[in-house]
């Protein structure tokens, strides 16, 4: 029998190996990854800097080793150029290979906002071990950084390198920090104890150019006015990769389209992770990936399952401020109330029918993470609803 | 004592140090640890722990 192919190597191609296996342990299984396909922690890569941490001190797991503790064959280094569905089979850098059936985990990549200027592609962003090498390296010997976006990722690396001793400038055209996950009384809560640890924020405003000065890169912002800076990192967002599916013929919108068992518009092809759209839904957090995998790999050994999202919230790991967020839908039908106001804020989002859909915990309220947890429920997250 | 390791972020749970912060005691063995509780670095379950030889 032809295996599995699994294409990918981030937490999301090793979850549905890992479980896979826990139900079936001889399935033949192939990994296809363009990069070494070692197994590290990808949350750590926005807190590894404070704790000294280089990119050889994230990898959790040798790809070789997974490869053997697992029984998958691997290929790193290769690149699949194509998805043939009709003669199911892949082109790959090293060869045509056949499937059986097809798992894409393949990521997403950062958005790229355009700039002007003469240093516009030396902008930096991080979305794997390799991009954390490199950054690593940059950053010897510079004392300012700037980070463009004051969203999860730019809040964690800003509080991360702030903690390492670098002045760190965030720049976001929005009004507040994490404005996408959580109303403004509780986004704010974060603006004092990070610049308490050297964070200059610039709300309000984008960064238009970027120029190289004599030590480094002169930033002028859209209000006018000018930051130097030694780098400069983009932390705007991920889209999902499509093309190759979308080459292949497979529907996809924002991210490569599947049904609730991971079931793309082709049969025998899956996909989850960020580059997945599950049921309209792209979720490029840890949580919806173990859910969908777990999910997955029971449909993948025989026994069809749908995967079913609890409340799930995120964790966004700033030390100096802590925060949990169970978000909601941006169209959700509701209000925000305020419990506790003492070193951060617990606020929960309360839906038309008087149930808790949603919640922010700051600062010392961010271990009451579980507790609020339960009193959501599965059937109260409102994007769930159907 | 065990210890036992997020296979996501790799935060380490030692159950002779436990996690006084989250109001897990030192000493308390990883069985005696709620179900329902998450990983406090990243928020996956339990389960998805592993143990690791020291």
């Amino acid at each position: 029998m032809d295996p599995i192919v699994i294409i990918g190597s981030g937490l999301a191609a090793y979850s549905v190996i890992r479980e896979l296996r826990k139900l079936d342990r001889d399935i033949p299984l192939t990994l296809l990854t363009r990069d070494d396909g070692d197994y590290y922690s990808k949350p750590m890569l926005s807190n590894a800097f404070a704790q000294g941490k280089d990119a050889a001190g994230l990898i959790l797991t040798p790809a070789a080793e997974m490869a053997q503790q697992l029984n998958f064959t691997l290929h790193s280094r290769c690149e699949v150029s194509a998805i043939d569905s009709a003669r199911k089979c892949v082109h790959t850098s090293q060869g045509e290979l056949p499937y059986s059936r097809l798992v894409l985990a393949l990521g997403a990549d950062p958005i790229r906002i355009p700039l002007q200027g003469d240093a516009a592609e030396a902008v930096m962003s991080v979305n794997d071990i390799a991009d954390y090498a490199r950054l690593r390296e940059a950053m010897q010997g510079l004392k300012h950084i700037t980070i463009m976006g004051g969203g999860l990722i730019g809040c964690e690396f800003a509080n991360d390198w702030a903690a390492a001793g670098y002045a760190v400038s965030v720049v976001d055209p929005g009004a507040y920090p994490l404005a996408s996950l959580m109303p403004e009384q509780a986004g704010r809560q974060l603006l004092a104890p990070l610049a308490a640890t050297g964070v200059d924020w610039h709300f309000g405003t984008s960064v238009s150019r970027v120029d190289r000065a004599a030590d480094g890169y002169r930033l002028t912002l859209a209000d006018g006015s000018q930051l130097h800076t030694g780098l400069l990192l983009s932390a705007v967002g991920l889209r999902p990769r499509i093309a190759l599916a979308q080459a292949a013929g497979l529907a996809v919108d924002r991210g490569i389209k599947v049904d609730a068992h991971l079931r793309s518009s082709d049969a025998d092809i899956f996909a989850l992770g960020d580059c997945a759209e599950i049921e309209g839904r792209v979720q490029p957090f840890v949580l919806p990936i173990m859910h969908a995998a777990r999910a997955l790999a029971k449909t993948l050994a025989g026994s069809e399952t749908a995967v079913a999202f609890p409340a799930m919230p995120v964790v966004v790991k700033t030390p100096a401020h802590p925060v949990a967020v169970l978000p909601v839908a941006r169209d959700a039908v509701g209000a925000w109330q305020q419990h506790g106001t003492e070193g951060g804020v617990k606020m929960a989002f309360i839906d038309a029918a008087a149930r808790m859909t949603g919640f922010v915990l700051t600062g010392q309220h961010s271990s009451e993470r579980n507790e609020m947890n339960k009193q959501v429920g599965q059937v109260l997250v409102p994007q769930l609803q159907t | 004592m065990k210890v036992w390791q997020c296979v996501v972020c790799g935060f380490v749970y030692d159950e002779t140090k436990g996690l006084p912060e989250e109001g897990i005691a030192a000493g308390t063995k990883w069985n005696d640890i709620p179900e329902d509780w998450a990983c406090p670095d990243c928020g996956v379950a339990k389960a998805d722990f592993e143990m690791i030889e020291v």
